[in-house]
């Protein structure tokens, strides 16, 4: 496929102090795609998120978005271009109800009063857009919500401001079974919906049922990104634990076994 | 919003009538349940407490006492309006109390020494409580000290400030008549009525238009009858209010004749109303339930968090100099003591008898008002039965207390869902 990736990372290294966390990363994201990033702890994951939300910035590379270099010099140049991060901790307010949390920082208001009927159409016809039936109200408290509600609310509110780029960090770690297969049916229809989807995640199964691409990250290199219908999943294994597998992943060098 | 989202026409049926009262009555419940009390235990506390004092000790009802509970909780309500503020942060001011003692020290230092005309003293006393906030806010939000320290060492503080400002403890009287009247004297019976026309009014205005326009745009309102009972409960219970206390109350008519709404009701009211608001339906009262909530979510999402922390310290000290002016008023003069003893215990009492949260988060205005009520009829109440100031602390304190208790309990039950 010819398509050019929205989201495009190229010879990205970052240290901190003496340490080397990343070296020379690529990495690609394309629209209407679920891009799973994997990899073991430490292997750099977090920090390439970081990077990419401009919470860090890196030492070298470029940064591309939809085919321009751009600089992304914090947390509200990337909110800017159209990426928006779900962090694991999803950072709700769990006193203030679903629409509140969605428009939080951002609200409607007319005057100096807050356009309560506007944000909720808004909040509603969001949710609706995502065939989310699980939310009985969007009135609710967060504090009355499932973990699997609060993810879906997470990611709506990243979908309601223009998101084209959502990052997902772990989003089913801590859900049971159903409410696992209720995020992931909604990680897809993001990127049905035509969404780039970057999802992190440590569960195999997930990146497998949802995922377009498998991105694979070793000790900080990126090992190998391949499309998720040409590996399978003792091979993705291999990368995460090795950084290579047959001929997939890092040439060795200086003599390391692979 | 994204092209690729395509919206869902998702217009229900609006729900009957009798469907409509059983839904509202069902979330009800079941916020009950999930341990959001709100003002429940005061409103039924206060029931009760009427209802044992009443039957104890009939003068309780007579429309003197009624009058004299409204004045004798004015001072404590106002600085418990203030205080919501704070514990919403989930901070607490503990020297909110003597605040208001230096702001009315300013007031009468000003007033009677200097000899400015009221406004400009009110005007000082009120410019005295924001600094005294903005100075506590900075050293908690910018440079991280604990509320509980910064104003315990400020409780101490304001003590010698007044002590200084009184030169020593002499007491100044204040002979201003504007001030004087503030909690001493009554609206004419006509503008009373006339001041609940208004407000029942708007109040309806505000409730039939907001439903009016959710209506149009197809999103749930709340049953028409609800809004109904709650504009007819309002009418009611400030009807009643309003006659009792434009009946005549003075003891002998040959030396005066006292009938009408205290002038403190309104003021109290217009507090309420402005407070409310601003919580309510501003951006920036939001924000306050934000921090109070979780400060990291309200970082993440681009709010101020260190001015919000700063600006609620500002707003509950200047609610406090209002506090003050009014116990000022009240007592006719300005000593070392006013807005010491128990003042404070009284207005944090208030406040989370009313059910606002020590926690952060949680909590009206209309809290401070109810439960500084309670209060007011513990207070009263038991003065009427000839306890002893000692019996009416210890018992205040165990209502504190108990309030306290609620809160926590139903807390751990919120969390634990």
């Amino acid at each position: 496929m010819t398509v050019t990736p929205i989201l495009e990372l190229r010879g990205i290294d970052k240290s901190f102090g003496p340490v080397q966390v990343l070296h020379d990363v690529a990495f690609s994201a394309y629209p209407g795609e679920v891009t799973a990033l994997v990899g073991d702890n430490g292997a750099g994951k977090s920090t390439l998120v970081k990077c990419i939300g401009g919470i860090h910035s890196f030492d070298a590379g470029e940064y591309r978005f939809e085919g321009r270099r751009v600089q992304v010099n914090g947390p509200r140049d990337a909110a800017a271009l159209g990426v928006e991060i779900v962090y694991q901790d999803l950072a709700l307010c769990d006193n203030l109800d679903i629409v509140q949390n969605m428009f939080l920082g951002r609200e409607k208001r007319r005057g100096p009063i807050l356009d309560e009927a506007t944000m909720e159409e808004m909040a509603a016809r969001t949710l609706a857009g995502l065939s989310v039936r699980t939310v009985k109200s969007v009135r609710q408290q967060v504090s009355h919500l499932s973990g699997g509600q609060r993810q879906t609310v997470a990611i709506a509110k990243a979908v309601l401001w223009n998101g084209k780029v959502v990052i997902l960090d772990e989003p089913t770690a801590a859900l049971g079974v159903a409410q696992t297969a209720q995020v992931l049916e909604l990680v897809r229809r993001l990127a049905d919906n035509g969404l780039t989807v970057v999802l992190i995640s440590h569960n195999l199964n997930d990146v497998f049922a949802v995922s377009d691409r498998i991105a694979a990250l070793y000790l900080g290199r990126m090992a190998a990104q391949v499309r998720t219908t040409d590996v399978t999943q003792s091979q993705v294994v291999e990368l995460i634990t090795s950084g290579r597998s047959g001929d997939l992943g890092l040439a060795t060098t200086n003599g390391a076994t692979p | 919003m994204t092209t690729a989202l395509h919206p869902e026409k998702t217009a229900e049926q609006p729900p009957s009538t009798v469907d409509g009262i059983r839904a509202v009555g069902r979330d009800y419940l079941d916020r009950l349940r999930g341990g959001e009390l709100g003002s429940l235990p005061a409103i039924l506390g206060l029931v009760a407490l009427c209802v044992i004092f009443a039957i104890m000790r009939p003068v309780f009802l007579s429309n003197l006492n009624f009058a004299n509970l409204l004045t004798q909780g004015a001072g404590s309500i106002a600085i418990a309006m203030g205080l919501v503020f704070v514990l919403l942060l989930g901070e607490i001011d503990l020297s909110a109390g003597f605040a208001s003692g230096v702001c009315a020290a300013v007031l009468a230092v000003m007033l009677t020494d200097q000899g400015w005309p009221w406004y400009s003293a009110v005007l000082a006393a009120v410019l005295t409580g924001m600094l005294i906030g903005l100075v506590l806010g900075v050293l908690v939000a910018r440079i991280g000290i604990p509320s509980f320290v910064v104003t315990l060492a400020a409780f101490l503080a304001f003590q010698g400030i007044v002590l200084m400002l009184l030169e020593e403890g002499t007491n100044i009287s204040i002979n201003d008549p504007v001030i004087l009247a503030i909690a001493n004297d009554n609206l004419p019976p006509v503008l009373g009525w006339a001041m609940l026309g208004i407000g029942v009014g708007g109040f309806a205005a505000v409730q039939l238009r907001q439903m009016r326009n959710r209506r149009r745009r197809g999103l749930t309102t709340a049953p028409p009858v609800l809004v109904a009972a709650r504009i007819g409960g309002l009418a009611v219970l400030g009807g009643i209010a309003v006659h009792l206390l434009n009946q005549e109350r003075s003891r002998s008519l040959v030396v005066d004749s006292v009938k009408g709404v205290p002038i403190v009701v309104p003021v109290i009211v217009v507090l309420l109303v402005i407070g409310t608001f601003v919580l309510r339906r501003t951006a920036f009262g939001l924000h306050i339930y934000a921090v109070g909530g979780s400060q990291e979510a309200a970082r993440r999402a681009g709010i101020n968090v260190t001015a919000i922390r700063v600006s609620a310290f500002v707003i509950c000290s200047s609610l406090a100099a209002v506090g003050g002016i009014i116990a000022a008023s009240r007592g006719h003069s300005v000593d070392p003591n006013t807005g010491g003893s128990n003042v404070l215990l009284l207005a944090v009492g208030a406040a989370v008898i009313g059910g606002t949260s020590l926690f952060g988060g949680r909590g009206r205005l209309i809290n401070a008002v109810l439960g500084g009520m309670v209060v007011a009829v513990i207070q009263n109440g038991m003065g009427l039965m000839g306890y002893s100031s000692g019996v009416k602390y210890a018992v205040t304190g165990s209502v504190l207390l108990v309030a306290a208790g609620v809160d926590a309990v139903s807390r751990r039950r919120a969390v634990r869902r």
